[in-house]
């Protein structure tokens, strides 16, 4: 009986004191998952996730496992890469968060134009050129169609066009 | 005696039945003279080019109506001499569907003659001189792709063996094959040429071998002209031993690397229609204006070959040769295999269109029962790329682009010989060609995605330079203020002190 | 010789999943995917060899020279416990996707009853410490190939054209009883 008390007592130590040496010598590996994660996001900072930007929406999902289908400009393709390297079952995209898209971009009318230079600076890409009190353009070879230059616009001169015209 | 080596030995492909008879009954017809032309700018891989006319404005025959400095572009010329009625976007064949374009739309002045451009033009000595003469005459690859002869002709690497592409592997089409029978000394100039600019080791001209009769008159022009570089090679009569990339694995053994040019083994590959445009130009200073289409089928009255202003519409050529029959039910651009049905036959034939089949509904399957997959894998035996499409469809349909990349979807042709084969009636070539699609805007996404990370970056880092450049220029000046306000300090006392001392002293003057 | 009997008769004759019907939990909840099916079956080799050398050495110097063979359960199970949680530290430096990709079934090869049954199977038979470790090789040998197997045909059957009711797991297992009468003709092949 104390035999048995000592050798079970015994084991339990041993195999805890190898445990945690084990633990200490093998740290795990720093988390690439995020980085990996924010690759198969379009990365345009479009914000349409509620998030701060693609990298912290990659953070949520690789730590509070936020659902993989808020990216409306990644569509069912990141969607359906997002839950291969994550395994999970993919989801449907959630269309009400947004319209940004890859295949769209911003068009300014440079008659309406005045110059206030409010859509360059929000613009995430650095896409649109101008300075203050000058007209500005959008530069559609680094325009991603996030969406972010409509709203600040004062006077509305910024529409949406097809990438391929 | 002909002596000619014969080719066999194709990976995959299938045999079919040519179904030329139609088209070959008759030669050539040339005196098709449309009423009006409908001239696309973009007949080639990169930006359209620019028009030169105006609307309202009379051009020339041969006169050069649109222009470009892309070295994927080609300049274009009319046919016909005539009035520029509108310039306007139009639907035009392209490849394997329709886009649109901007045409130059002529009302054509059916009674001019043709002007000779022979002596203002005449073939230049030097090398450089010759391609800038390819190039303004528009000449560009006549086998599909477009691409500008020139460009295609401007490389550095040394050119091992020169392939002449008079194949013709695809059923209904054989406008190359009355080419080679009634113009084989014209085509035997355009060869010359370039063998003169890419000086190759060997210069091979693929004929299928139930062509008897271009073979002979290509071999008998061959032995005229004397030249031991210039040889004929008979092919296996497979679709799609024609293909460029089959074709150039086919006479050489060895195979064009994935995603790589024939270039990078040596190897040329032109069509004889584009050849002969290069001996049109070499002799007579002409500039691309015109083609051979074959116009074939049960659908159309006169079946055979016509030489086409480029431009012509559809309708105009199809009445040129008797018109529809009455079973007529389907219109097709290209041949039986990798053509495509169109809706309108108003299109303009362009540079590359090089078969219109009106056709009935006993020539073509007009519907199929796509069943599951049995796993039989004809499929894979037939593949002239050696690829499964058994293990492509379901990533196919999924548009799974990892596992299409390494079952190497990009390499696919689009042939349809799967299609043909599979007992299920599965229409594979659809499949592949809608995931490709896919791909295609996935790698430019992935593209955009890619440049928006490092624009966002550099911004981030722009705007942190620049809020460090404020913070400095802000402490600097408190720095500054402060020190100035010591000496300001000193300077005030010094003042209130001599005021002082004058006051004291006109006090004791006083 | 004997020993190579005895890794076949592990592997195949003998088949701990498809034969013996031990260990049906992580077969079925990691066999979705290839990877995270050869990833399930290395940790689950690792486990069953470590285990299954560890607790002969127990079984063998410990319990039966101190008469503690009732003590015998406990004792493997703790060693089980161990083995694999230090397969998990080595799985979470070496991959941390594929230990992300595994999730909660890496803990669950614990409870694997095919774990313990090796564990159970080395004691009640008479062997030497080799044929002890080659008798869990071959066990989890047995374990993926059938593993691996079993997740190519389910990747296979994700793009196929199943019936609603059957799509899943109905199918999987279905697939499972066809692979298993398969293993069941190697009945016989060999005595051992």
């Amino acid at each position: 009986m104390l035999i048995g008390t000592v050798f079970l007592a015994g084991l339990v130590i041993l195999l805890t004191a190898l445990l945690v040496i084990g633990n200490r010598f093998l740290p795990p590996e720093s988390e690439p998952i995020v980085d990996q994660l924010e690759q198969l996001l379009p990365r345009i900072q479009c914000g349409q996730c509620g998030y701060a930007g693609c990298r912290a929406y990659a953070e949520a999902i690789a730590s509070d496992s936020v659902p993989i289908n808020r990216c409306p400009p990644g569509g069912t393709e990141t969607i359906r890469e997002l839950a291969n390297i994550m395994g999970l079952p993919t989801k449907k995209l959630r269309e009400d968060l947004g319209q940004a898209s890859l295949d769209q971009v911003a068009r300014i009318d440079e008659n309406l134009c005045i110059g206030c230079n409010l859509c360059a600076r929000v613009c995430p890409v650095d896409a649109i050129a101008g300075v203050p009190q000058m007209m500005h353009t959008v530069i559609a070879i680094h325009c991603t169609g996030c969406e972010l230059c409509l709203p600040p616009c004062p006077v509305d001169c910024i529409e949406l066009a097809s990438r391929n015209d | 005696m002909t002596e000619y080596q014969i080719y066999r030995g194709m990976t995959g492909g299938i045999r079919l039945a040519p179904r030329k008879e139609l088209s070959t009954a008759f030669p050539i017809n040339r005196d098709l003279i449309p009423n009006q032309l409908i001239i696309p700018m973009k007949q080639h891989p990169g930006p359209p080019a620019i028009p030169t006319v105006t609307v309202g404005e009379r051009v020339r025959n041969g006169q050069m109506v649109g222009q470009s400095d892309s070295i994927f572009s080609a300049a274009i010329h009319t046919a016909r001499a005539g009035v520029v009625v509108a310039l306007e976007k139009r639907l035009i064949p392209s490849g394997t569907h329709l886009i649109e374009s901007q045409c130059i739309l002529l009302d054509v002045d059916t009674g001019a003659t043709e002007e000779s451009t022979e002596r203002q033009h005449p073939w230049p000595d030097i090398h450089t001189n010759r391609l800038q003469a390819i190039r303004d005459a528009g000449i560009v690859g006549l086998g599909g792709a477009a691409f500008p002869t020139a460009t295609k002709l401007d490389t550095k690497t040394i050119c091992d063996t020169l392939i002449f592409n008079g194949a013709e592997c695809e059923p209904y089409i054989s406008c190359d094959d009355m080419l080679m029978r009634e113009h084989s000394s014209e085509i035997l100039l355009g060869v010359q040429a370039m063998i003169d600019l890419l000086n190759p080791k060997n210069c091979l001209i693929a004929i299928e071998r139930d062509k008897p009769q271009a073979i002979e008159a290509m071999q008998t022009e061959i032995t005229e002209l004397g030249n031991e570089r210039i040889k004929i090679a008979a092919v296996t009569i497979k679709y799609p031993a024609g293909g460029e990339r089959q074709l150039v694995e086919l006479l050489v053994g060895k195979e064009v690397p994935s995603g790589r040019y024939p270039i990078e083994i040596g190897c040329v590959c032109q069509n004889v229609g584009t050849a002969f445009a290069l001996g049109e130009l070499v002799s007579k200073a002409k500039p691309i204006t015109s083609r051979i289409v074959t116009v074939t089928g049960k659908g159309v009255r006169n079946p055979q070959n016509v030489e086409v202003p480029i431009g012509t519409t559809i309708r105009e050529l199809i009445q040129h040769c008797g018109g529809y029959t009455k079973g007529a039910t389907r219109l097709i651009l290209g041949g039986s295999m990798m053509g495509y049905a169109v809706s309108s036959d108003e299109l303009p034939l362009t540079k590359t269109t090089n078969c219109v089949i009106a056709s009935t509904d006993d020539e073509v399957r007009t519907s199929y029962q796509e069943s599951p997959c049995i796993r039989c894998g004809d499929c894979a035996e037939v593949c002239p790329v050696r690829l499964l499409p058994q293990e492509l469809l379901s990533p196919s349909k999924n548009f799974d682009f990892q596992k299409l990349d390494s079952l190497s979807l990009r390499d696919c042709i689009q042939c349809g010989c799967c299609d043909v084969v599979c007992p299920s009636q599965i229409p594979l070539t659809e499949y592949f060609r809608n995931a490709r699609n896919a791909q295609h805007r996935h790698t430019l996404h992935q593209q955009l995605a890619e440049t928006a990370q490092l624009r966002h970056t550099n911004k981030q880092e722009r705007l942190k330079l620049q809020d460090e450049q404020t913070e400095k220029f802000r402490n600097d000046l408190k720095a500054q203020v402060a020190e100035n306000s010591d000496s300001r300090q000193e300077a005030i006392e010094a003042a209130i002190d001599r005021a002082q001392r004058q006051r004291s002293l006109v006090n004791h003057k006083d | 010789m004997e020993l190579l009997l005895i890794i076949f008769s592990a592997a195949l004759v003998n088949n701990f999943v498809l034969v013996q019907f031990l260990g049906l939990c992580p077969f079925l909840g990691a066999s979705n995917r290839m990877d995270g099916a050869v990833g399930m079956a290395l940790a689950t080799g690792l486990v069953l060899t470590l285990a299954s050398g560890l607790s002969y050495l127990i079984e063998n110097y410990v319990l039966i020279p101190f008469n503690l063979t009732y003590l015998r359960l406990i004792a493997f199970i703790l060693l089980i416990g161990a083995a694999v949680q230090f397969t998990e530290l080595l799985l979470r430096r070496i991959s941390p996707l594929l230990h992300r990709v595994l999730g909660l079934y890496i803990p669950l090869i614990a409870s694997n009853c095919a774990v313990l049954g090796v564990a159970l199977l080395n004691s009640t038979e008479q062997r030497t410490l080799l044929s002890a470790l080659f008798f869990g090789a071959g066990a989890s040998l047995g374990f993926g190939i059938v593993l691996t197997l079993l997740s190519g045909l389910r990747e296979r059957l994700n793009d196929a054209d199943i019936p609603k009711p059957f799509q899943g797991t109905p199918i999987a297992l279905v697939t499972a009883g066809i692979m298993s009468m398969a293993f069941f003709g190697f009945t016989g092949f060999l005595r051992l």
